[in-house]
């Protein structure tokens, strides 16, 4: 009897003993913990730039860079802004990503799946790839390309030139440019509208088709957007069109379009890097698709392609995206290795150059960190979005 | 990420350091040895041999403080920096003074947070291009690619030169002083170009050295000189007064041969600058004799000089602008007394 009143005492004074109790004042003084750590490094930041009167803020951005960047996709000169510089480096970083992104995903498939062909030499050669590529430090093969192949090159008096139209020399390599008259807004305008277009007729035409069972021929419709509507839009406008021709004055070409070695170098480096792993998480995810698949495909009379590209592809996906993921994540971070054969990539241009005049360390980097975060987070994002799309639907 | 992650707790140490306390001079006595931040590899200026041991005259400045203070030119310990990194690693106290070919500006003197103490090399800043390509002056430099270290005076004295003779070009910005000298001997550049002296250490490093040639414009003025960290005044007087040390015993011909018979000279200025007289080492925080121990140990200003980018030395530079007042050049000290 008096069992009861003892343990609710007990139960009074344990209070503190409960877990779920327990467990809050846990996280509470964890949070208060790392508030106060935040707090004083706050402080003693300001106390240190305050002591050996650093120039703090971010007012360093709106003014006079005084330097150039050799590749900038937005017009740029020593007279234009840190402002503008960082746009133009973040461009750059953008720029070299997007194109890695995309290749090193082409190479990656075709070489993943080529390690699984019957073909004797096609897979040891596609094994070989991954092994070498794979095996060798990103920055040893972005100077290779850079040293050995790319600046290696000959002079620019000496180009190795293509139908004496595209020079290749140790500058680059430099290629016609069109140049289009009053009009030729209109003309890029019909070509991206016709592009549109032709996604829109695809995907009507794939919709009728999965609702009546009858393929439909779309390629002549979709050529006439493409093409057609351009071409239709250049000629009633009556828009002039020249040719900017690169010829060589002095030490350089001028004129026409260069693409740079730097640029080369790190994008071919990047690209056929990170398509080394691509194609084995391409691999695995092949092998991950049950035999059963494959056979019941053949079964139904499917040539090997199709079986590929309808059956196998498709499920493959689902165990392939989320690793790709990652690859393209750590794409984008390698592409500042970029400082170290110049291209003028984020890092090199803000986090290097313009730290360095302005002595901002503390902005610079923590503007630097959260671009690169963004960009991710971007990215991560949107690969889930796709993931959730080819994902399993439970019907 | 490579450079990032590297500046990363540069950065992070401002913020972790603990409030400024002042004494740069206190926490060297208690390590028992100088950091000082030079160049990582620079004929004449900074340099290591294959054994690890440092020559140069950025390097004897510092050997100069060491003696000054340990009576002891070993007590330093070298850090190699990049053009780059270099403030941060000052402004993080990573390092207790720049020794590293820095241009005194007035930004790096005022917002960077920086005091310099003075000027140990006059230079400015020129062009070296290919005896091949057949030009005599900068100004036949239109349309040429230039090869150019980043975070460096060079990269914007370039931009001004270029700009205001209505030159184009394009600039390839490197962050080591390594990776520019081969991208321009690959042959992706026309042009090198940064502070003269150090056209003529970069020089040494290609492999046919005659093939180059070095323009006669200069384009800008390099002040090269040693810097501290705004906010202890003890540190900065030393770091001063050791270069002004070094530039008065070469006028008052103290160096490490007259020393000995220096000591017993009677002249006034000279007994003071060596402690015969007065306190002014210990005004200093340090101990009377501070300049027989720099100059005992490391030598003069002229020494240093010759030793490293002048006569005695593989640089073989005039002395030029960097002459005493008194032999028609600028290097000038204030007195001890
Ligand atoms: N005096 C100029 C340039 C100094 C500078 O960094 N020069 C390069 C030119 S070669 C250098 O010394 N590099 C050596 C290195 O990075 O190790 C400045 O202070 O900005």
């Amino acid at each position: 009897m008096t069992d009861v009143p003892v343990r609710r005492a007990r139960a009074r004074a344990g209070w503190i003993f409960r877990p779920r109790v327990r467990s809050a004042i846990i996280q509470i003084l964890l949070v208060a913990l790392i508030g106060l750590a935040g707090w004083y490094i706050f402080q003693t930041t300001r106390q240190n730039i305050a002591a050996q009167r650093l120039v703090t803020g971010f007012d360093f951005f709106w003014v006079e860079s005084g330097f150039s960047i050799s590749q900038t996709l937005i017009p740029f000169s020593e007279n234009n802004t840190y402002a503008r510089a960082f746009l133009v480096g973040l461009l750059n970083t953008l720029f070299v990503s997007a194109l890695g992104v995309v290749l090193a995903t082409v190479i990656g498939f075709l070489v993943g799946i080529g390690r699984l062909s019957q073909n004797w030499i096609i897979s040891r050669l596609c094994g070989a790839y991954v092994e070498i590529i794979r095996n060798l430090p990103l920055l040893f093969q972005i100077l290779f390309w850079y040293l050995a192949v790319l600046t290696a090159l000959p002079v620019p008096r000496q180009s190795i030139s293509i139908f004496d139209e595209i020079f290749v020399n140790n500058r680059g390599i430099t290629v016609p440019k069109f140049v289009f008259g009053e009009g030729g807004g209109f003309v890029f305008g019909a070509a991206a509208i016709g592009i549109l277009l032709a996604f829109v007729v695809s995907w009507l035409a794939r919709r009728r088709t999965v609702a009546t069972g009858k393929p439909l021929r779309v390629w002549p419709l979709n050529l006439a957007l493409v093409v057609g509507l351009p071409l239709a839009c250049f000629l009633y406008f009556g828009v002039s069109v020249s040719i900017d021709q690169p010829v060589l004055k002095g030490f350089n070409f001028v004129g026409g379009l260069r693409i740079i070695p730097e640029f080369l170098a790190l994008l071919i480096a990047l690209a056929t890097y990170t398509a080394a792993f691509i194609a084995e998480i391409v691999r695995a995810g092949i092998l991950a698709v049950p035999r059963g698949q494959t056979e019941a495909a053949s079964a139904l009379g499917l040539r090997r392609s199709k079986v590929l590209r309808l059956v196998v592809v498709p499920q493959a996906l689902r165990v392939i995206v989320p690793p790709l993921t990652s690859q393209y994540l750590n794409l984008i971070k390698n592409s500042s290795l970029a400082v170290s054969i110049g291209y003028p990539d984020l890092v090199s241009v803000f986090a290097g150059t313009t730290l360095n005049n302005t002595g901002q360390a503390i902005e610079i980097l923590g503007i630097t960190m959260l671009v690169y975060l963004c960009i991710s987070l971007v990215i991560s994002f949107a690969m889930n979005i796709y993931n959730r799309r080819i994902a399993l639907k439970e019907r | 990420m490579k450079r990032l992650s590297f500046l990363f707790p540069l950065a992070m140490s401002v913020a972790f350091a603990g409030v400024a306390q002042a004494g740069t001079l206190d926490d060297v006595k208690a390590r028992g040895s100088i950091l000082c931040g030079v160049s990582g590899g620079l004929a004449g200026f900074s340099q290591p041999d294959d054994k690890g041991n440092w020559t140069g005259i950025d390097v004897d400045f510092c050997r100069a403080i060491a003696a000054a203070v340990f009576n002891d030119p070993t007590k330093v310990k070298f850090l190699p920096l990049t053009a780059k990194d270099r403030f941060t690693a000052l402004q993080s106290r990573e390092i207790d003074v720049l020794s590293r070919n820095t241009t005194w500006t007035s930004s790096r003197d005022t917002s960077l947070g920086l005091n310099f103490a003075g000027v140990v090399y006059y230079d400015a800043q020129g062009f070296m291009v290919r005896k091949a390509a057949k030009v005599s002056s900068a100004l036949e430099l239109s349309n040429t690619t230039v090869c150019v270290q980043s975070g460096t005076t060079t990269q914007l004295n370039l931009g001004d030169y270029f700009r205001s003779n209505n030159m184009k070009y394009e600039a390839v910005v490197f962050n080591t002083a390594d990776e520019v000298i081969k991208a321009y001997e690959s042959g992706r550049c026309d042009v090198f170009t940064t502070d003269v002296s150090q056209i003529y250490a970069e020089r040494l490093k290609l492999s046919k050295p005659d093939d180059h040639m070095i323009l006669p414009e200069l384009i800008s003025k390099e002040p090269l000189g040693p810097v501290v960290r705004h906010g202890d005044d003890q540190w900065f007087d030393i770091v001063k007064w050791v270069l002004f040390a070094m530039i008065n015993a070469e006028e008052y011909d103290v160096s490490q041969k007259t020393i000995d018979q220096r000591l017993k000279s009677d002249r006034p200025d000279v007994k003071r600058l060596l402690g015969i007289e007065g306190n002014y080492g210990e005004q200093l925080g340090l101990t009377n004799d501070w300049v027989v121990r720099v100059i005992r140990h490391v030598g003069n200003y002229g020494e240093i000089f010759d030793r490293n980018v002048g006569a005695n030395s593989r640089l073989k530079i005039e002395r030029g602008l960097n002459k005493l007042w008194s032999k028609g050049g600028i290097q000038y000290a204030p007195p001890v007394r």
